[in-house]
């Protein structure tokens, strides 16, 4: 492998690595390690809480699964993280698209650009309170009524990251295909989409991490209990959970469970788009 | 289609303008009415529901008699004062470490990232449990007293909201260091070797003065996000003992919706967005100056 090529020598800073370890071992996988061992335990088995378990109790998970309805709040969650994506990818890059090319031709498009890009600066806070009393007559307190919100508010972010991404790419582009007949549609779709592709990736793992770990927006606006998402039921059943952290552990880490695969098959990918992201 | 394009500017087609209005439309309904809204709303005495007069500008003048208000702004500047500064350094030292020459490098590096994925409301249970739980045990068998109280029922508190707040926040903040280090060109080490500039040295006059650009991403998205600060605080306290931990963004939802204060928080949320603008700007403005000045 590597060392063969470099002849000189490639020493590694142990101590460094060392230290690195250390610090993964005692602060990121400790406070996981004891959720686990938690959501495995027997509640008379909890006076050593880092203890390894007496006996494996994976019942906990499935009275967790029980109790908060876990497929109802599984389905919720992923319907509003994966239609939010795709309408988000779809929409907001043609958005961003039809503002770039035509800012030069119209005001019109000048002026949109910076409507959406000023309107990054309100916090969610500041609108909440008018837009759960606007939502209540819209019935937009709901899993699709939420999904369309998430979709409109996610605007000003994904069209300051696509311009960026868009201007970069020569119009002599669409050009061409123009003069071959295409059109708008077919052009953004055929031509400037697949070269969006790296824009895309970090749009989509912005999104999806906002809307699964979303907790503001559903707390809010889905009162109703067949309408909530896992985070927003963590919270609600805080208070049913209290005596019983055996239950609670289970139930949470089955809400991590699908971020960790996520991440573990996209982990480069995930911190390459966040990278890319911020430095815009 | 419309091929013919006039002297003055080629021609738009008209999908654009349709496609882009309709969106425009949408945000306003959504976004900006809202926005209008409470704006409007802060000017008047509504509860949420029934009556309400414009009372012009009573809820801003209030806000400065009142405690509830005082306190939450107090809390929350000293909370994203200390946050941000911590967050900054141990991300710094924490990205040095992991473009040093180590083993293993990729795989540490995922390790570190991991809290940016998990949400910070379930972060903040675990870490609730932590500090009710673990620690006092701990604190307990090592007959170390301050340690064996939770510090979340303590006038403390903060102290454990920053914790998580960190544990959460380095990793965004490192990696994005990270990709600044990365950035710098190797000969700049070189030549700084030649002139005998080490260690300490090397970092405070070459590394940290070519890391400014993203110094100013890091400290402006710190200090708008924790003035922001509402889901940990939901997770772990939700604002006590008392209202010791009531962050600005924690005494709007309470309060407003809650506390029949629909219009006083709309104002006190007008007062939030200008506080973070004015304070993103002038973070711009002074580190964009000192970019300047090394650059």
């Amino acid at each position: 492998m590597k060392h063969n090529t470099v002849k000189v020598k490639e020493h590694y800073n142990w101590p460094v690595t060392i230290l690195l370890i250390i610090g993964i071992v005692v602060v990121i996988l400790l406070p996981l390690y004891m959720a686990l061992m938690i959501a495995i335990k027997d509640p008379s088995d909890m006076n050593n809480i880092l203890a390894l378990p007496k006996k494996i109790r994976l019942q906990n998970f499935v009275d967790a699964w029980v109790m908060t309805d876990f497929p109802r709040k599984f389905f919720n969650t992923a319907f509003i993280t994966v239609i939010n994506l795709i309408f988000t990818l779809i929409t907001n890059s043609f958005a961003a698209y039809a503002i770039t090319r035509n800012r030069k031709k119209s005001k019109f498009f000048s002026l949109m650009y910076y409507y959406f890009i000023s309107a990054m600066f309100i916090p969610f806070q500041v609108i909440m309170l008018p837009l759960v009393v606007q939502a209540n007559t819209f019935h937009l307190d709901n899993i699709f009524g939420i999904t369309f919100l998430y979709i409109i508010f996610g605007l000003p972010m994904n069209t300051f990251l696509y311009t960026g991404a868009v201007k970069a790419i020569p119009e002599a582009l669409d050009e061409a295909a123009m003069i071959d007949g295409a059109n708008p549609i077919q052009i953004f779709s055929r031509i400037i989409f697949p070269v969006l592709k790296p824009t895309t990736a970090t749009v989509a793992i912005l999104s999806f991490m906002w809307t699964w770990n979303d907790f503001t927006m559903p707390l809010v606006l889905l009162s109703d209990e067949s309408q909530q998402t896992l985070q927003l039921a963590q919270y609600v059943f805080k208070k049913q959970f209290s005596v019983d952290y055996n239950l609670a552990f289970a139930s949470y880490l089955l809400v991590l469970l699908p971020v960790l695969i996520v991440y573990i098959f996209c982990q480069k990918w995930i911190m390459n788009g966040v990278v890319a992201g911020a430095v815009k | 289609m419309k091929k013919k394009t006039s002297r003055k500017r080629p021609a738009v087609n008209r999908i654009y303008y349709i496609y882009v209005g309709i969106l425009a439309v949408l945000f306003f309904t959504f976004h900006t009415i809202p926005f209008l809204k409470g704006v409007m709303y802060s000017f008047t005495d509504w509860r949420g529901y029934g009556d309400w007069n414009f009372v012009g500008l009573r809820n801003y003048i209030h806000m400065f008699s009142d405690a509830d208000t005082g306190n939450a702004y107090l809390f929350t500047f000293k909370f994203a004062v200390i946050t941000t500064i911590l967050v900054n350094v141990i991300s710094l030292i924490l990205a040095c470490a992991l473009n040093a020459k180590i083993k293993f490098k990729n795989t540490i590096k995922a390790f570190y990232f991991l809290p940016y994925m998990l949400g910070s409301l379930i972060v903040g249970f675990i870490f609730n449990y932590i500090f009710a739980n673990l620690i006092p045990q701990l604190g307990k068998g090592l007959g170390i007293k301050a340690l064996s109280v939770n510090i979340l029922g303590t006038n403390n508190a903060i102290w454990g909201i920053i914790a998580v707040s960190l544990w959460i926040g380095c990793a965004f903040n490192t990696l994005i260091y990270i990709a600044g280090l990365q950035s710098i060109d190797t000969d700049v080490y070189e030549a700084a070797d030649l002139d005998g500039a080490t260690g300490f040295r090397r970092f405070s006059k070459i590394t940290f003065p070519l890391l400014a650009p993203s110094f100013t991403i890091n400290m402006v998205l710190s200090a708008k996000g924790y003035l922001m600060v509402y889901d940990q605080i939901m997770a772990m306290t939700e604002g006590g003992p008392g209202t010791s931990t009531t962050s600005i963004a924690v005494l709007i939802y309470k309060k407003g919706f809650g506390g029949g204060q629909f219009a006083y928080q709309s104002a006190n949320a007008v007062m939030l967005f200008i506080v973070v603008v004015l304070i993103s700007v002038f973070q711009l403005r002074v580190l964009e100056k000192r970019e300047e000045k090394l650059g």
